[in-house]
């Protein structure tokens, strides 16, 4: 083993780290409010809005990522008319380009887990958010969506993952994050092997933070199935009703 | 000097790409084949190690779904492309050979994708198993149905019945995988539509068309899917 070379890759890939979260972080969070209008359109009732939504859906989950990353990247750039608007300025910025088309990509898996989250709402809960007098808006941001995202949440967070993962895909349009480094020094000494160890933990390590983080967040969304704590305020306050047992 | 319209690029004209891109979706479809039989055959190993291997076996199958599941599919790709030629030219320079020789970028590819899609293959198959009802597999002991003969007439019938919606799935995933190998320079489609793209400088004409094509091969591809499943679901009241 080398380790004085394994030190060194290590060093050089973690200082992409930073841009690998960032593009993580902003298309899930960008995705994610695009996804749930997309889920709104779908349930909407709307004939036009319900197609839109489908369409959408079956186009960026039926093709690949690279193809829609290289379609916004090198393909946008062939019009005069976007050349001069503008979005220009973000267009030919590679960084912008991979958001845009991670954000785009997301939206539509997550739309669909979305949907199902909305789906799973059960009708009683609804019910009794109207005979307590909610009017659509707070009902839907107390009580349907909380609702929604505590179903959806595993689905999610398998979404979440695949995002950080393919955020790689951005270094095949020159962005320096974890991939883009780790090919770069490949190409240089080709010791692939090596690079590839170090790359993956640092991978492995993020996708696992990520894990407990939605571990967390799936915990703290489901008080009503944890065991009661014998004493505890909360226990006593926060009894289940009977409706809600699983 | 005009330039030809889309359509005229799409066709099999003088202007058209037609047969270029028809021969890169030929190659799309064998990689994603290669692809998908080497994570078939992974998978199988896989789910066998983590339902009846031993301490060992189950460790390593486990490590190795959680390992290729959290990387990225490109740097698997890297490893394979890149790894494989310093492989060769390491065994060709003991026979004597000079230089660099590089690793064939279709291997290269499908032995990526394979070992990819192989950790989702496990884990499709370990559910599937796992539906199977435990009766049946009484039933067939009880019948004194040797091992062999029970996996083939039993267990494999039944696990691919719960299966085959994820192995769906998994196919779909292969196949928008398989354009990451262009980047091995496989002229699969993505990369004959890139050279499209260069040699004619209009990328959105042939990045379209190559999406077209992708579409047109996933939605086959679910259709027959879905015939497959009604016909493995016969019997059981399942409308598909």
């Amino acid at each position: 083993m080398d380790w004085q070379f394994l030190n060194e890759t290590f060093v050089s890939l973690v200082a992409a780290i930073p841009l690998t979260i960032e593009l993580a972080v902003t298309s899930i969070c960008l995705g994610a409010i695009l996804a749930l209008l997309l889920a709104l359109a779908r349930l909407s009732g709307v004939a036009a809005l319900d197609w839109f939504a489908r369409l959408y859906v079956f186009i960026f989950r039926g093709t690949p990522l690279l193809v829609q990353i290289f379609l916004i990247y090198y393909g946008l750039g062939q019009f005069p008319a976007v050349r001069h608007s503008v979005f220009w300025p973000f267009l030919r910025d590679p960084y912008w380009c991979a958001v845009l088309a991670l954000t785009l990509n997301t939206a539509a898996y997550a739309s669909e887990i979305i949907r199902g989250g909305l789906l799973s709402v059960p009708h009683g809960q609804i019910e009794a958010a109207r005979a307590c007098g909610m009017h659509r808006f707070l009902m839907f941001r107390r009580i349907v969506l909380p609702l929604a995202i505590r179903q959806a949440l595993p689905a999610y967070g398998n979404e979440m993952i695949s995002m950080v993962k393919a955020t790689s895909l951005a270094s095949i349009i020159t962005l320096m994050e974890v991939t883009g480094v780790a090919a770069k020094i490949i190409s240089e000494t080709y010791r692939a092997i090596e690079v590839f160890v170090v790359s993956g933990a640092i991978y492995l390590a993020l996708n696992f933070l990520l894990t407990r983080l939605i571990q967390f967040a799936e915990y703290r969304l489901s008080p009503h199935l944890r065991a009661p704590v014998p004493g505890s305020r909360e226990s006593s306050t926060m009894a289940t009703p009977a409706g809600e047992h699983r | 000097m005009s330039q030809p319209g889309f359509f005229e690029l799409a066709g099999f004209g003088a202007d058209g790409w037609g047969h270029a891109l028809l021969a890169g979706a030929w190659m799309t479809i064998l990689v994603a084949i290669a692809g998908y039989a080497v994570g078939a055959c992974i998978g199988t190993l896989g789910a066998w190690a983590k339902i009846a291997g031993n301490g060992f076996a189950r460790a390593a199958a486990d490590a190795y779904t959680t390992v290729l599941r959290g990387i990225p599919d490109l740097l698997v790709i890297y490893l394979f492309y890149f790894g494989g030629s310093a492989v060769v030219t390491a065994v060709g320079r003991l026979f004597g050979a000079e230089g660099f020789l590089g690793f064939p970028g279709f291997l290269a590819g499908s032995l990526a994708v394979g070992v990819t899609s192989g950790a989702q293959f496990t884990e499709v198959l370990r559910g599937g198993f796992k539906a199977v009802h435990p009766g049946e597999i009484e039933a067939a002991i009880a019948c004194g149905m040797p091992r062999w003969l029970r996996l083939r007439r039993i267990v494999a019938p039944l696990t691919l019945r719960h299966a085959l919606p994820g192995l769906g799935n998994v196919w779909q995933v292969v196949l928008k995988e398989s354009a990451l190998v262009s980047i091995t320079g496989v002229a699969e489609l993505l990369r004959q539509a890139q050279v499209g793209a260069g040699s004619t400088g209009l990328p959105f004409d042939f990045y379209l068309m190559a999406g077209a094509i992708y579409l047109m091969i996933s939605t086959v591809s679910s259709l027959v899917l879905q015939q497959a499943e009604r016909r493995l679901s016969r019997g059981l009241g399942r409308r598909g």
